[in-house]
């Protein structure tokens, strides 16, 4: 991005006031810091992270449960991300158990084809991720295979950050892979401005252009900056096979207390492979290191750099909190960039 | 963890599974989620086509990330 970015400029021209945006999403957060985004924008207008990393989401109880399959005995296989997840008691990859980084959930059930150890798949993820789950559950995979799920959805998190209020937001920008599969209308109930956007830099400045004209008109709309793949329908394919398989169900998320249906837990028809029915396994409430403050950072009321952790105790060779894990949370991705303050 | 690439299905197999072609990576991938034939550009996430996109627009992003990738390796 030599030069003068003519979006970017745009965006300088028209913020007359003080504007606070939150993005949901660890794609977007990363691509932001890795194309210096913040840099080109006007000093009064402050992108902030929501909640849109799946794996700094996950609570600590629910890394306990996984930590406690592997102790059964069973073959861990999930995304590289969550290896290094502090649990209450060291993480997947301190634990010496069974392991394996997989590329998805239907590499998982390849390994279950050619052992006969139990395999347990931990399923992270939004409506982007979950209906590859799904779909893979429909192809009724073998016995000795089951998932945890950890699926999370973003509107109901939406919700939550807007009754809070406490990060007093101008507008959401919204995670362009996730409506790639639920479409827009249920993002239409949200009374503040909305623009779902794509990856590349330019449809991330377009996104925020376009709120930024929003708050100046004085309007409340939903507006889609990435047409090449979000369609006002989405994927009603994914969503019906995600819908056969899952059902919501309230569950806590890292920083939040239990969100209302805004979790996926597999429904009774395919409860054999539904690992915490197969094992017995509860995901249990844990107490969070006192000092860490990755739940503010995932509601967007805290920057990585306000935490006294940061770069000292908590490094990605040493994380504390789980944003300082995964290649998608904040604090990893401004420790990587070397990112100060906003 | 919600990166999604284009790609160009090649070839339809068995059981949901294309062979498709990212520019300079031929994988496997699956595609319970969609309905493609042989041409279309899919929308790629963690070995899943999520959605078809037009592919000319495919395409180009695809040209922007061989930028990216060509960009980070000559800093690296």
């Amino acid at each position: 991005m030599a030069g003068k970015n003519p979006i970017a400029e745009k965006i300088h021209e028209l913020t007359d006031r003080n504007l606070t945006f939150m993005h949901v999403c660890g794609t977007h957060e990363a691509a932001i810091a890795r194309h210096g985004i913040r840099s080109l924008l006007p000093e009064n207008l402050k992108i902030v992270m929501g909640p849109g990393c799946p794996v700094c989401i996950t609570p600590q109880g629910e890394i306990d449960a996984a930590l406690e399959l592997a102790e059964k005995g069973c073959i861990i296989a999930t995304y590289g991300d969550l290896l290094r997840v502090p649990g209450s008691n060291g993480s997947l990859e301190s634990s010496g158990a069974d392991v394996k980084v997989v590329q998805g959930v239907h590499k998982a059930v390849e390994i279950a084809k050619t052992t006969d150890k139990e395999v347990v798949f931990v399923s992270v993820g939004f409506e982007t991720t979950a209906p590859t789950v799904a779909a893979t559950l429909l192809t009724r995979p073998p016995e000795n295979f089951s998932i945890l799920s950890c699926h999370r959805l973003i509107p109901p998190a939406m919700d939550w950050l807007l009754a809070q209020g406490e990060a007093s937001l101008n507008g959401f920008l919204l995670p362009g892979h996730v409506l790639v599969v639920t479409g827009l209308s249920e993002y239409r109930r949200f009374p503040v401005p909305q623009v779902v956007a794509g990856f590349e830099p330019d449809d991330i400045l377009l996104g925020i252009l376009m709120l930024v004209e929003q708050v100046r008109e004085g309007a409340v709309r939903l507006d889609n900056a990435y047409p090449r793949a979000v369609f006002e329908e989405g994927n009603p394919k994914a969503l019906e096979i995600l819908h056969k398989v899952f059902e919501p169900c309230d569950v806590e998320w890292r920083g939040f207390p239990i969100i209302p249906k805004s979790g996926l837990k597999v429904r009774e028809e395919f409860s054999a492979w539904d690992a915490q029915k197969k094992f017995g396994i509860e995901f249990k409430p844990t107490k969070k290191h006192a000092a860490c403050i990755c739940d503010k950072v995932l509601r967007g009321i805290a920057s990585p750099t306000d935490c006294k952790l940061f770069g000292k105790v908590c490094t990605p060779r040493t994380p504390v909190g789980p944003c300082m894990v995964s290649h998608e949370g904040a604090c990893k991705i401004w420790h990587h960039y070397h990112v100060k303050n906003i | 963890m919600c990166i999604a690439i284009p790609a160009e299905i090649l070839e339809i197999r068995d059981d949901n599974i294309a062979l498709v072609d990212f520019g300079s990576l031929k994988q496997e991938i699956r595609v319970d989620l969609v309905d493609v034939s042989v041409g279309d550009f899919v929308l790629v996430h963690v070995g899943f086509a999520i959605q078809k996109v037009n592919r000319d627009e495919a395409l180009e992003t695809r040209e922007l990330f061989r930028q990216c990738y060509a960009a980070m390796e000559e800093t690296a």
